[in-house]
């Protein structure tokens, strides 16, 4: 599965690289809307994990430009930002992002909810 | 037995210079919660043998990964798991909305229920996903060894770090409210949702007969006799046809009669016999 990270931080691009490989991501990176806009027409990815905040687009445009494309109907759109108040994650959610994660953030918040989101193989045993 | 002043030091510190995350004041429960497992789990009594393994010149590495894990990962969240809350929205609330379709009562009991998240996870689903229930009588009861926890649960009010574990952002915008950096849950659920102090080990307070019972992760705390002696109480406090869930690592089977296991996709409940 590919992700597509977005975020004008090369920190936090290497911290979300770290975490989406380890659980088997192949990872495209992005420094803005933009960026991620181009690096669509490469491919379209299962995920984005998209910053709000950010040079030349922002994170919810990328969303929204995003979503008015056909190819990319089926990609998974995680906002991962510090905007935090409730009309924002309304407007993210309204604009056609599936979830919305707050940094600051632990590595177990995100794999849960890619796991949520059906992008992670749910690998707990049952017993019985 | 809860963990001395100078063991939750040593802790305290311990987990700080392996892993930088600070356990401060006040939170002896979470060492107790987190580390009474891993105590189990390595063959110890308590926290004070625990203690006494990490104290020694050359610990067992083992002990010493499997202290700082536990500290470090796996705190509770909402919809913790995922799975158990699939089987209930598929198969055990549909189940006992038939079973009940007389009475229209539905109770059900988070039997260690910590900071409120898995009950409230229940309240939010119920909410969510069966309208039909706003006619009926819902009890949703969560019970904790730990005063704390449950004063935190009764407060409804969690932090950033806490909402992003598990919570679906469409759950969270339609059911919490920004109070400065917290987040509150809506009155609509947090008023119906109890919380009472239980020591599952000890005697019990008089409590309704439930439907569906959650008491996950919490067997492994006891010794095998205290198990099926909670295992036989909640077994008399669960109605004909109710259901309970453990932790994917516990079952009833060799511990207490009476119960059925019924696979749900990912998922174990215990069906107990009519």
């Amino acid at each position: 599965m590919k992700a597509l990270v977005v975020d004008d931080s090369r920190a936090m691009r290497m911290v979300l690289r770290r975490i989406v490989s380890e659980i088997g991501f192949e990872v495209v990176e992005a420094a803005d809307g933009q960026q991620a806009l181009d690096k669509l027409d490469e491919g379209v990815p299962d995920v984005a994990l998209v910053d709000w905040n950010m040079p030349v687009m922002d994170g919810l445009s990328f969303v929204t430009a995003a979503r008015s494309r056909s190819d990319a109907r089926r990609m998974t759109i995680m906002m991962v930002t510090t905007e935090s108040e409730h009309g924002q994650i309304v407007r993210a959610l309204a604009a056609g992002a599936h979830e919305y994660l707050i940094k600051p953030f632990t590595a177990d918040a995100l794999v849960d909810k890619l796991r949520f989101l059906g992008l992670v193989p749910n690998e707990e045993a049952v017993a019985w | 037995m809860p963990v001395s002043t100078e063991d939750f030091t040593f802790l305290a510190d311990f987990v700080r210079d392996r892993s930088a995350i600070s356990i401060g004041p006040g939170k002896e429960y979470l060492v107790e919660s987190r580390l009474m497992p891993v105590a189990r789990e390595v063959g110890l009594d308590d926290l004070a043998a625990l203690v006494g393994e990490l104290r020694r010149p050359f610990p067992n590495p083992a002990v010493k990964e499997k202290v700082i894990e536990a500290m470090t990962t796996n705190e509770t969240s909402f919809f913790r798991d995922h799975s158990p809350f699939d089987a209930l929205r598929t198969k055990v609330v549909p189940d006992v909305l038939e079973l009940k379709a007389t009475t229209r009562k539905l109770r059900i009991w988070s039997a260690a229920s910590s900071t409120g998240q898995e009950l409230y996870s229940i309240a939010m689903l119920l909410d969510s996903q069966f309208p039909q229930l706003s006619t009926w009588d819902v009890t949703l009861h969560g019970t904790d060894l730990s005063n704390e926890v449950l004063a935190k649960a009764r407060s409804g009010r969690f932090s950033a770090l806490e909402v992003n574990r598990g919570l679906p952002a469409p759950l969270l915008v339609k059911y919490f409210k920004r109070e400065g950096a917290d987040y509150v849950i809506s009155d609509i659920i947090k008023q119906k949702a109890t919380f009472e102090r239980i020591n599952l080990a000890e005697v019990w307070p008089i409590m309704p007969v439930f439907d569906v019972v959650f008491c996950r992760n919490v067997l492994i705390y006891f010794e095998l006799d205290v198990r099926r002696q909670i295992l036989e109480k909640i077994r008399k406090n669960l109605t004909p046809g109710g259901y309970l869930f453990l932790g994917s690592s516990e079952s009833t089977v060799g511990l207490v009669d009476g119960f059925t296991a019924v696979r749900v996709d990912n998922t174990v409940v215990y069906r107990k016999e009519a």
